[in-house]
């Protein structure tokens, strides 16, 4: 009696065509483990993900979608006050308007470490998904850095109106804008995925994540420019994946000299990083399930 | 010979046993040589859940896979699920494989039961569009119209469940791959599982069932493989694999339908009476672990009388898995008033078809009611009882209620003077 409502919901096997699908399970190996293909066709998943992170996230909050704003904008007015005016760094960055140096290194950084943190803690997150289902598990970092993006989205139209306030003008350097997202998502994705998988192994990275990202955030020109290094360190600096980008986009922003060769060593550093980061998790991956 | 929709090929699985290695065990181990022994010696506890596998499974076949706790079963699902990757062997699946471990995975609490739906679904693989397609009959059938936009850490229970079952319900696999956790929950939702069950195999589909219930297995699968440490022990006709499981079953549980103790030392007991063993074996006097429900269980204790005792009495009390009691007997009406020194052998037989399926405890004492105790009352042994053949009906969940006893019944039509007479009524 209870078989009844199940026939209406199945439609006959001949609609289907079994020869589309093959699946060959087999221990994987290398990078190809990754398989970008089947990434691909699941690529709905990541964004389902992240819608639900983003509903869950505002359904508990009053301010919802305003925190993408206040976060880099309060951290701008706290750091004015103590960096710019208290100790005077408002006039040593070369003339330009401290609130909006401070954000344009801010907004870039702010991405960084949301994204780093959600990805970090994506796999361990969902455990009990990861445990029960499959889908390409490189879907999960993916889609832990899609809700900081839209928040760096956001905060990008605050940047719009900061310079329009501060009167900074608008130069032809910001064609290099889409090219300094590009080396930022690198930098985001690599130090993500690398962390990612090394969280699901070391749990102790749950406790390292937030410690190091408070550190790596003096260790990048954020509140200073790369000039504020000595000479003979700043080749260290440039190893920063992020360093080179945020001061060049800072650069561009502002427009002020950009440092193509620290730009393009982060950028190299950041790439290797997310080929480290790759081989790492298809190595790992099929591991997860089993000490998540 | 039709080509085979799952043919699996030597599979096997090695777990490592043991705590997995630490960052300051793994950074050690890279910088100082001695920590590598440490290493090494984790290998030696390598543990294959699951060793040179093989079978092969035609289309619109259910095959169901039994066999112990343990024996690889749930491995052998999250292999073929990919969910964790195989150490050797391959497996091959022709068609879109759908795998239900367990219902709702990933529903969030916070979120209403119109955004799990999609959540759900893109999780266990449907499209945006597919869902879509479906929304309305999964609510429908999940009978949630009406809290669609309240979150479903509101619902009850059930609702939960059946909003969780209606999305998998509206896969559409050619191969199915059905955990029997799915048999959780009430009689009514594990109907719906197994009813759906048999209509997705009816409808031409590939069927893997793992599943303890061996009514079901027999109901619902054409063949059957019997897992034992990992390896295929028996592969074949639903009939013949589950007869070899509950073979195994027996063999393999009869240590435990015995519990014995030294004459002096540790022996439960009094100064007057040691309780020397217990054993639980059928009508021939073989010692068993595990009983149809179609033979009688004869408990037998042994023990020694040091002293004469006056009035002395046993009593078994057959406690069910939840503490309650099933049933409780003594056996005083069969004693002598006094007992003299000598060892001595009880036998109480519970009748065949008087038990329900499930594991039993037996509580044993001995004493002299309000005098002393004799042998404290503990539970001693267990044992299992099974049902290896249907009972006639389909009901194929557990029948409820500690025993399960088959009374007598009898329908017979009442003419209208017997009712007059009966019960005063006029017809």
């Amino acid at each position: 009696m209870s078989s009844t409502p199940y026939s209406s919901v199945l439609p006959p096997v001949g609609s289907l065509s079994s020869e589309s699908h093959q699946t060959v399970i087999r221990p994987s190996r290398g990078l190809a483990a990754l398989d970008p293909r089947e990434l691909w066709r699941r690529r709905e998943l990541a964004w389902v993900l992240a819608l639900r992170d983003l509903r869950v996230r505002y359904k508990q909050t009053f301010l919802g979608v305003a925190w993408a704003v206040i976060q880099p904008l309060a951290t701008m007015v706290v750091l004015h006050i103590f960096f710019g005016k208290v100790m005077g760094m408002a006039d040593k960055v070369g003339g330009v308007p401290y609130p909006v140096f401070l954000y344009a290194g801010l907004l870039p950084w702010t991405l960084f470490a949301n994204a780093v943190t959600a990805s970090s803690n994506s796999l361990v997150g969902n455990a009990h998904i990861l445990s029960k289902v499959y889908f390409p598990r490189l879907l999960l970092p993916l889609s832990a850095t899609l809700v900081p993006a839209i928040d760096y989205a956001i905060a990008f139209v605050v940047l719009a109106g900061l310079m329009v306030w501060f009167q900074v003008p608008v130069t032809v350097g910001l064609v290099l804008v889409p090219l300094l997202v590009l080396s930022t998502v690198i930098a985001v994705l690599g130090v993500g995925i690398l962390l990612a998988s090394l969280t699901v192994c070391y749990r102790d990275f749950r406790y390292v994540v937030p410690f190091m990202l408070q550190l790596w955030l003096f260790m990048t020109p954020v509140i200073y420019d790369l000039s504020f290094v000595p000479e003979q360190y700043q080749w260290l600096m440039h190893l920063n994946p992020m360093a080179g980008t945020i001061d060049a986009f800072r650069a561009v922003v502002l427009d002020q000299p950009v440092n193509y060769a620290a730009w393009l060593v982060s950028t190299t550093v950041a790439a290797v990083t997310l080929l480290v980061g790759l081989t790492f998790f298809a190595k790992l991956e099929r591991r997860f399930a089993d000490v998540v | 010979m039709s080509q085979a929709v799952i043919q699996v090929e030597q599979l096997s699985k090695r777990y490592r046993l043991g705590q997995t290695q630490t960052l300051r065990q793994r950074l050690m181990s890279m910088v100082v040589p001695s920590c590598r022994d440490a290493k090494v010696h984790n290998q030696s506890q390598d543990f294959w859940a699951l060793r040179d596998v093989s079978f092969r499974v035609e289309p619109g076949k259910v095959l169901g896979v039994v066999g112990h706790n343990g024996a690889g079963k749930s491995t052998l699902l999250k292999l073929l699920s990919r969910i964790t990757d195989p150490t050797s062997g391959t497996a091959t699946i022709h068609g879109r494989v759908a795998s239900l471990l367990e219902v709702g995975t990933g529903f969030h609490p916070e979120l209403t039961g119109r955004e799990n739906i999609f959540l759900n679904g893109a999780i266990l693989g449907l499209k945006r569009s597919e869902i879509k397609k479906h929304f309305d009959r999964i609510v429908d059938f999940a009978e949630v119209d009406r809290f669609l936009d309240t979150p479903v850490k509101r619902y009850s229970s059930g609702m939960y469940v059946r909003l969780a079952f209606a999305i998998a319900a509206h896969l559409e696999p050619e191969v199915l791959i059905v955990d029997e956790v799915l048999a959780v929950g009430d009689a009514a939702f594990q109907r719906k599982c197994l009813g759906k069950m048999s209509d997705v195999a009816q409808s031409g589909r590939t069927v893997i069932f793992v599943s303890h219930n061996m009514a079901a297995v027999r109901n619902l699968c054409h063949e059957a493989i019997l897992l034992d440490s990992g390896r295929v022990a028996h592969a074949g006709d639903t009939p013949e694999v589950i007869d070899a499981y509950l073979n195994q079953l027996f063999a393999s549980t009869a240590s435990n339908g015995e519990v014995n103790w030294e004459d002096n030392s540790g022996a439960p007991g009094s100064e007057e009476v040691r309780l020397l063993s217990v054993r639980v074996t059928d009508p021939a006097g073989q010692r068993r672990g595990v009983f149809d429900l179609s033979e009688p269980v004869q408990v037998e204790l042994t023990y020694r009388v040091r002293k004469p005792v006056d009035d002395m009495r046993w009593v078994i009390k057959v406690m069910c898995d939840d503490g309650t009691i099933a049933l409780a007997t003594t056996d005083h009406t069969q004693r002598a008033a006094r007992t003299e020194p000598g060892v001595f052998r009880s036998i109480c037989t519970i009748p065949e078809r008087l038990l329900n399926v499930g594991r039993y405890t037996l509580r044993i004492n001995a004493g002299c009611p309000g005098l002393k105790i004799l042998v404290p009352s503990k539970p001693y042994l267990r044992f299992q009882t099974t049902r290896t053949t249907d009972h006639g009906s389909h009901y194929t969940e557990q029948w409820p209620g500690a025993v399960a006893p088959l009374l007598d019944w009898k329908m017979k039509p009442i003419t209208p003077n017997e009712l007059e007479t009966c019960t005063g009524i006029a017809a």
